[in-house]
């Protein structure tokens, strides 16, 4: 049986995936994930802005109260030599590269244009086998239209591009008017792979103390129907690698996103709850789902459940929802 | 000769880089203001910077003065080249070490930035009172009187000693020198080895304590021959001047700089000749040279060499024509007949006279007199008046300069308009907040100026007595010449007001020259701002055809993304309008200096910065100044024209800036001042107030309880009170049934506010139509200021809540009493603040309190006006500070004088009991005083016995009445931070506790040394980053609260307001009411934990809820089970404590491995530490003391 499958050109030995997230911060559970079967590892972002924020932090803490009073004209040591740029995690990157032997995606969420093409090239140099653009973008503002907002998405990518060689795949939200639309316009200015979908988390209300707050909550494998929809919807149609992210959990989410189209699924809620081991039980799952269903490889399954595949490309479409609500009725 | 680097650096920089190159072992311990040279060379040897021998030094931060000169002591013994710093009580602290370390004859250097010892009051200025004090010690003394002259004096000391064998004081003036930053030659570590004769090296490891060849030292002697043993060093001591003076023109050879042991300055026939030494004598020296150019004939004695003294050195350096000596002193000694440089001179001639060696055609006439004490100006006007005396038929001896004596009239008149600076010398003069970035620019705009241009660059600045809003001033000066001028400048070129308010507050143009250019950061227009100048300062500028600059710095800055930070737009301005040099050539040094000083910063910062210059200079404006004065504001008084006299006419000159003004009959002749003087300075620091919404409101009273500057206060009336009221006052329904039919009002004081909105964080009620409201809010100040303004003076004419209704262990009940603790001048939001102002709450008008140097005893303390105020009745605290290490001690000795006058009382009242009445006795002796009601019946009392009192015709009766008051119980407190507690005065703690005696002391915890600057005490938690723990601390925090507990019989308690302020007040009154010794361990917040202060509260309740600071309450009183644990396991991980803190957090940034593991551990230690408390908590007490007994007389 052959689980191997093709993702931005790089050839994998499975479609699983760990995905950009606190597992993949640590170099031991990266040695882990590998053992277990990962097939790539795809670090945590680099977050410009973090960085950013951190060095003003600093800036701001080292000099708030100096040179106020004549017994205290500052509160710390002077450090010559401080840590803030990217350092730590292009050492990351290195260290993930020489520990392990499955390739290693780093991921990038920028906030100027000069951080986002400034750090892939330094990404790139430390040695990723790949990059993905993580446009961790939230569109709230009321003069903004969804043209400019997908403009956006196409000019980082163009300058990203223009920056370095290793591949690119562009990790993006749902909230676009007309997905597909984007997707060819990622494809038409270099794209080598999308990855369907960013999970924004949701803020939450605490009515103990009437505040607004960020409220992690991991996914169910429910939540892969969404990015199953789009992938089946654009598999086949575009030139570039499609990889399923939010709602793996299962050997069967598994199967489903890679009929839909996937060439990969990315893994991380999974991973939160049951730990490393996942990886492994749900390629044995898979492995044996295959078999009993005589499968002979990924491949062979690939799109074979997607839009113009399917026996019913309508369903995923708008008949879909209709179809959901009639059966309470 | 070799080539060396030109560097711009102060005084204590220039110390430290030499002591850093030429020791291989050095003790330090802060104290202001040497404390710089210590962190840099902690910061040298965590850079693994090597001295000159290529090895790192080893740094050992001690306990206090006295530790360090232990352990330097050791370390010589054993044969390291060793050294230390310090100042003012920390040298003295030092003094047995040196007497045994000269006695010894062991070589070693002490670099002592000289500062006034304490007398009627501190002060962490300059003079020589320190160093004096140490002579009898038999240390060789060399001083310094330039920055220049304190790095080679550095190394010219140590190359002394090492030959000499006679340990050295290297001391320069504090403040004046270690804090003045100029260009100098840096010596180099192979100056430094050519210098240190490696024989003399051997010969010191030679000497040294070895098992190898094993010696004693220290022996005990007797009367048959201490005597002769003392007499057996004299050898040493007479050969060493000669010594320096080798080292001197070795060092000549090297550098090129000759110094002599006393250098003279002037002309050759000079008559008149002036003696000093120091900073002073530049300033002397630049008069010399101006009067001898308009013709005089005079001259100057530099001292370097002041110990050994010698005499023959001296004459010899004095010009034959010499007809009169002013010999100068920076330091007084009361009741002596001269002060001691005045003595040693006139000793040297009259002992010269008798022998005939003296080579002066005469016995000069020989005058002393004082200057300069806690760093007081010392100008060439008095340096000329002192001149001038000594032309006169009866010049005045003993006199003093630079002040106006018009009670004893030993000063000298001085005529201040007489200069003599030279016009080719750039004098440039800059107001700004200690916020707003001003010195940090001008020390970069020196160093630009310095680096770029062959002119030589000098930087002092001026701080305020404030933590919050402090005002600075910064002196530069940039000449062609080497520049003496050691003193501040009033005939500036340019003068830069960075902040608006300060053009009618202080006399910013005062410092302006004629002619001179004068920027102001003005909020305005430049067309609104020049009507905004009040008159007077409009017709000054005027007259002094002054040409006139404004930018609006801080929308600049705003724009730039620099929030508040105006420091590098108004340094652009100052290049593009001083001509001081090429403007393109400055503005491109700034931005690389930018891009220096913040590359380690971020990308993104330097690039702000930058954006910040270019867009300075395109919002420059000229104003034109008119022919007339036509503005309509007027300058402001400094306090309240309704102020008490003192406060209007002495302290209010202080406030204005105009002290130096003060002649010495305005000020107390002991140090005593009258309380609740904060009040009258309205200093308006505030950008925004909290604006109370009564709708809203619960009236909690937290926001009150947790105000650190006593800004917000609450009150409960009868609404007939309401009377008069201003339109805006605002007024609600008291809830609660004590306040039944009352009316209440949260009242903010505008103008004493510091804005740093710790009041709204605390606040738990929220507006239910816009939640991100709260009960109080911040607004902007500015169109608030008078209305509030208004309220606030109405709101202190209402009635005081009658005391009885309160429940006064409740944080709502607490704060409805005044706070005898009010609008100090500490950091915006301090951590501290609080609990103090909760102590004046409860028991401030029966507080006796003992407050260690530190945070406390400045905010508390520190001119012009003092926080600790009065209630209605006239009574308050009564404060005084003693002592950095002795706080502990200071506080017993209240008690026992308190009970040894109440005893005394009680005797008295005992053998009158027939003539007063048994009644009224039994009642007096027997009063239970546990709560406010009881010391209210108790006074009640005393009135009536002084009554009675006042009839009787007996012998003890009036010495009854005036000790009467000690029937009512004083309330005594030790007040003090963790440096005190856990360091310095830890010893006196340790021994005040396990006295027994009735005492409350209060540890303000901030972890770390606060007032100096956040050097590391044993109570910096493991991980964190702080000066002498640059690398974090290795090591875990003191479990002081378990020593404490260990006796069994005191009191212990653990609080943290921002984690239960009901803890808090609860613990506060137990041990109060503890008839024993009680220790409250306050955690406290600091500015120097790197945090937005106005989050503290929720940094209290992270440490506790980490576990880092359990809550715990240790009751003698509860018997078997004393102990009882407040705080629950820990339930917050250390990461999510500390890593809002900067100063774990930029470890991290620096040494991110270190920092992981040291988090870990501290993880740990939070665990062992609540498991440690936890198992005490149950366990069953060791054999406690009965409980103590509620205090009774």
């Amino acid at each position: 049986m052959n689980l191997s499958t093709r993702y931005l050109g790089i050839n994998l030995a499975n479609p699983i995936v760990p995905s950009a997230g606190p597992m993949t911060s640590d170099i031991s559970t990266i040695r882990q994930l590998e053992d277990a079967g990962a097939a790539a590892i795809v670090l945590p972002s680099l977050f410009e802005e973090q960085l950013r924020h951190d060095a003003f932090e600093l800036d701001h803490h080292l000099d708030h109260g100096t040179e106020s009073f004549a017994e205290s004209l500052s509160y710390f040591p002077h450090v010559g030599d401080f840590r803030l740029g990217p350092d730590d995690y292009l050492h990351h990157i290195q260290n993930a590269k020489r520990s392990v032997g499955i390739p290693i995606i780093a991921s990038l969420n920028g906030s100027a244009m000069g951080g986002w093409t400034q750090y892939a090239r330094e990404i790139e140099q430390a040695g990723a086998d790949a990059l993905e653009l993580n446009i961790y973008y939230v569109a709230a503002e009321f003069d903004t239209s969804s043209a400019q907002v997908e403009q956006r998405y196409v000019d980082i990518l163009r300058e990203v591009k223009s920056a370095v060689s290793i591949p690119l795949a562009v990790k993006i939200g749902p909230y676009f008017s007309c997905l597909p639309h984007v997707a060819q316009r990622l494809d038409e200015n270099g794209a080598d792979g999308l990855v369907l979908f960013n999970r924004f988390y949701q803020p939450d209300i605490n009515l103990d103390d009437l505040t607004v707050g960020p409220n992690l909550v991991l996914s169910d494998s429910p939540e892969s129907r969404l990015p199953m929809r789009w992938i089946a919807i654009l598999y086949g149609r575009l030139g570039l690698s499609l990889a399923a992210t939010s709602g793996v959990h299962t050997a069967t989410d598994v199967l489903k996103l890679v009929m839909a189209g996937a060439d990969i699924t990315q893994m991380c809620s999974a991973l939160l709850k049951g730990g490393c081991r996942i990886v492994h039980d749900v390629l044995t799952d898979l492995r044996q789902w295959m078999e009993e269903n005589e499968y002979e490889s990924i491949e062979q399954m690939k799109g074979s459940l997607s839009q113009r595949a399917c026996p019913d490309p309508a369903a995923f479409e708008r008949a879909n929802y209709m179809k959901t609500l009639q059966q309470y009725v | 000769m070799q080539t060396r680097q030109k560097v711009m650096v102060d005084g204590n920089q220039a110390a430290a880089h030499v002591a850093y190159l030429a020791n291989e072992v050095i003790a330090i311990y802060p104290i202001t203001p040497s404390s710089p040279m210590g962190e840099w060379a902690d910061q040298w040897a965590v850079e693994g910077r090597p001295n000159a021998w290529g090895t790192i030094p080893n740094i050992a931060e001690m306990q206090s003065e006295g530790g360090a000169a232990g352990a330097v002591h050791g370390a010589l013994q054993t044969g390291s080249l060793t050294t230390t710093f310090t100042a003012s009580q920390g040298l003295l602290l030092m003094i047995p070490n040196m007497y045994k370390i000269a006695g010894e004859l062991t070589p070693a250097v002490f670099h002592v930035a000289a500062r006034t010892v304490a007398t009627h009051a501190l002060s962490i200025f300059g003079d020589h009172s320190d160093v004096m004090a140490c002579r009898a010690t038999g240390w060789g003394m060399l001083c310094a009187g330039s920055v220049q002259e304190t790095m080679d004096f550095a190394l010219i000391s140590t190359a002394a000693s090492l030959e000499s064998r006679i340990p050295f004081l290297h001391f320069f003036d504090g403040f004046r020198t270690s804090h003045e930053i100029m260009r100098i030659e840096q010596l180099t570590a192979e100056d430094v080895r050519t210098m240190l004769a490696l024989e003399h090296i051997q010969a010191h490891r030679q000497r040294a304590l070895d098992p190898n060849r094993p010696v004693l030292r220290g022996t005990a002697q007797n009367p048959d021959v201490f005597f002769q043993a003392r007499e057996a060093c004299n050898g040493y001591y007479d050969r060493c001047p000669a010594i320096v003076e080798s080292a001197m023109a070795r060092f000549a050879e090297l550098t090129g700089r000759q110094y002599r042991l006393f250098d003279y300055i002037g002309a050759p026939d000079a008559e008149r000749v002036v003696i000093m030494m120091g900073s002073g004598a530049e300033t002397a020296h630049e008069t010399v040279d101006a009067l001898n150019a308009a013709g005089e004939k005079v001259g100057l004695i530099k001292v370097r060499l002041y110990r050994p003294f010698s005499a023959a050195h001296l004459l010899a350096a004095l010009p034959e024509t010499t007809r009169s000596i002013a010999v100068l002193d920076r330091t007084k000694e009361p009741g002596a007949d001269g002060e001691p440089l005045y003595k040693d001179v006139q000793n040297a001639l009259i002992e010269a006279y008798s022998s005939n060696t003296l080579k002066t055609k005469q016995l000069p006439r020989v005058i002393g007199g004082r200057y300069g004490l806690s760093s007081k100006e010392f100008t060439p006007a008095m340096v000329k008046s002192v001149f001038d005396e000594l032309s006169t038929q009866q010049p005045k001896n003993h006199f003093t300069v630079g002040i106006n004596d018009d009670v004893t009239h030993r000063s000298l008149n001085f005529d201040p308009a007489w200069t003599t600076e030279d016009s080719d010398v750039f004098n440039a003069v800059f107001f700004g907040l200690g916020s707003d970035g001003t010195v940090g620019a001008n020390k970069n705009s020196i160093k630009i100026i310095g680096d770029v241009t062959e002119r030589y660059a000098q930087g002092y600045f001026v701080y305020d007595s404030k933590k919050s809003g402090s005002v600075t001033v910064s002196h530069l000066r940039f000449g062609p010449r080497e520049i003496r001028s050691t003193y501040q400048i009033d005939r500036a070129n340019f003068v830069g007001c960075h902040q608006w308010l300060f053009i009618e507050r202080y006399d910013v143009l005062g410092r302006a020259a004629i002619g001179a250019t004068v920027l102001i950061n003005s909020p305005y227009s430049p067309e609104d701002t020049w009507n905004r100048i009040p008159r007077s300062v409009q017709q000054e500028m005027i007259d002094k055809k002054i040409k006139l600059f404004v930018i609006d710095a801080l929308t600049v800055a705003r724009d730039c993304g620099l929030g508040g930070r105006i420091n590098t737009i108004m340094q652009t301005c100052f290049f593009g309008i001083s001509d001081i040099m090429p403007r393109d050539e400055a503005i491109a040094r700034i931005k690389k200096s930018i891009e220096k000083s913040y590359s380690a910063k971020g990308a993104e910062i330097v690039q702000q910065n930058c954006a910040a210059v270019d867009a300075s200079i395109a919002n420059l404006h000229e104003i034109k100044l008119p022919a007339k004065a036509d503005g309509a504001r007027t300058v402001p008084l400094p306090v309240a024209g309704d102020a008490p006299g003192f406060v209007r006419d002495v302290l209010g000159s202080m406030i204005a800036g105009r002290g130096d003004e003060l002649p010495v009959s305005a000020l107390p002749v002991d140090g005593t001042f009258p309380t609740a003087t904060a009040k009258w300075e309205k200093r308006s620091i505030a950008a925004e107030i909290p604006v109370w919404d009564p709708e809203v409101c619960i009236q909690c009273g937290k926001c009150a309880f947790v105000c650190p500057h006593a800004s917000i206060r609450l009150k409960a009336y009868d609404g007939t009170a309401l009377d008069g009221a201003p339109e805006t006052f605002k007024s609600i329904k008291a809830r609660g049934k004590e306040f039944d039919g009352m009316m209440m009002t949260v009242q903010v004081a505008p103008e004493d506010c510091t804005g740093c909105g710790i009041c709204v964080e605390a606040c738990p009620a929220k507006n239910k139509s816009e939640a991100r409201l709260k009960a109080i809010n911040m607004a902007p100040q500015a169109p608030l200021r008078e209305t509030e303004r208004d309220c606030y003076s109405f709101f202190e004419t209402l009635p005081e809540v009658d005391r009885n209704l309160l429940k006064v262990d409740s944080v709502k009940g607490s704060q409805y009493i005044d706070p005898l603790f009010e609008f100090s001048g500490a950091c915006s939001g301090c951590g501290e603040t609080p609990y103090v102002k909760l102590v004046s709450q409860l028991f401030g008008d029966r507080a006796l309190i003992a407050n260690a140097t530190g945070c406390s005893s400045i905010y508390g303390g520190n001119l012009p006006t003092t926080p600790w105020a009065v209630d209605r009745n006239g009574r308050g605290p009564a404060w005084c500070n003693s002592l950095f290490e002795d706080n502990a001690e200071f506080g017993l000795g209240y008690r026992l004088s308190v009970d040894k006058q109440t005893e005394q009382a009680r005797e008295w009242l005992q053998s009158l009991k027939t003539e007063v009445g048994e009644g009224l006795v039994t009642d007096i002796l027997d009063a239970n005083q546990a709560d406010a009601a009881d010391i209210e019946n108790q006074r009640a009392r005393v009135a009536e016995l002084r009554a009675k009192l006042g009839n009787l015709d007996h012998p003890v009766a009036a010495q009854l009445s005036a000790a009467a008051d000690a029937f009512v119980n004083k309330s005594i407190w030790i007040i003090g931070g963790d440096g005190w507690a856990y360091d310095i005065g830890f010893g006196g703690l340790d021994h005040v506790l396990a006295s027994g005696k009735n005492v409350n002391v209060l540890v303000l915890d901030t972890e770390v040394y606060s007032n100096t600057g956040g050097q590391c005490s044993k109570s910096t938690p493991r991980a964190a980053v702080a000066k002498f723990a640059a690398a974090g601390k290795p090591l875990g925090k003191k479990d002081l609260p378990s020593i404490a507990m260990s006796y069994g019989h005191v009191y212990v308690a653990t609080v943290a307001m921002g984690a239960s302020d009901n803890q808090t007040i609860r613990a506060f009154i137990e041990a109060e009411s503890y008839n024993g010794p009680s220790l409250i361990i306050a955690y406290s917040h600091c500015i120097a934990h790197g945090i937005n202060m106005r989050t503290g509260l929720d940094m209290q309740k992270r440490a506790v809820d980490s576990g880092h600071f359990p809550l715990l309450r240790f009751d003698p009183r509860r018997g078997e089970q004393p102990l009882q644990l407040d705080s629950k396991a820990p339930r917050l991980p250390f990461k999510e404590f500390a890593y809002r803190q900067n100063r774990f957090k930029m470890l991290t940034k620096s040494q991110p491995q270190r920092a992981a593991q040291l988090i870990r551990d501290s993880q740990q230690d939070a665990r062992d530490r609540f498991e440690h408390y936890e198992r005490m908590s149950k366990q069953q007490t060791v054999e406690a003391e009965p409980a103590g007994q509620p205090a009774t007389v």
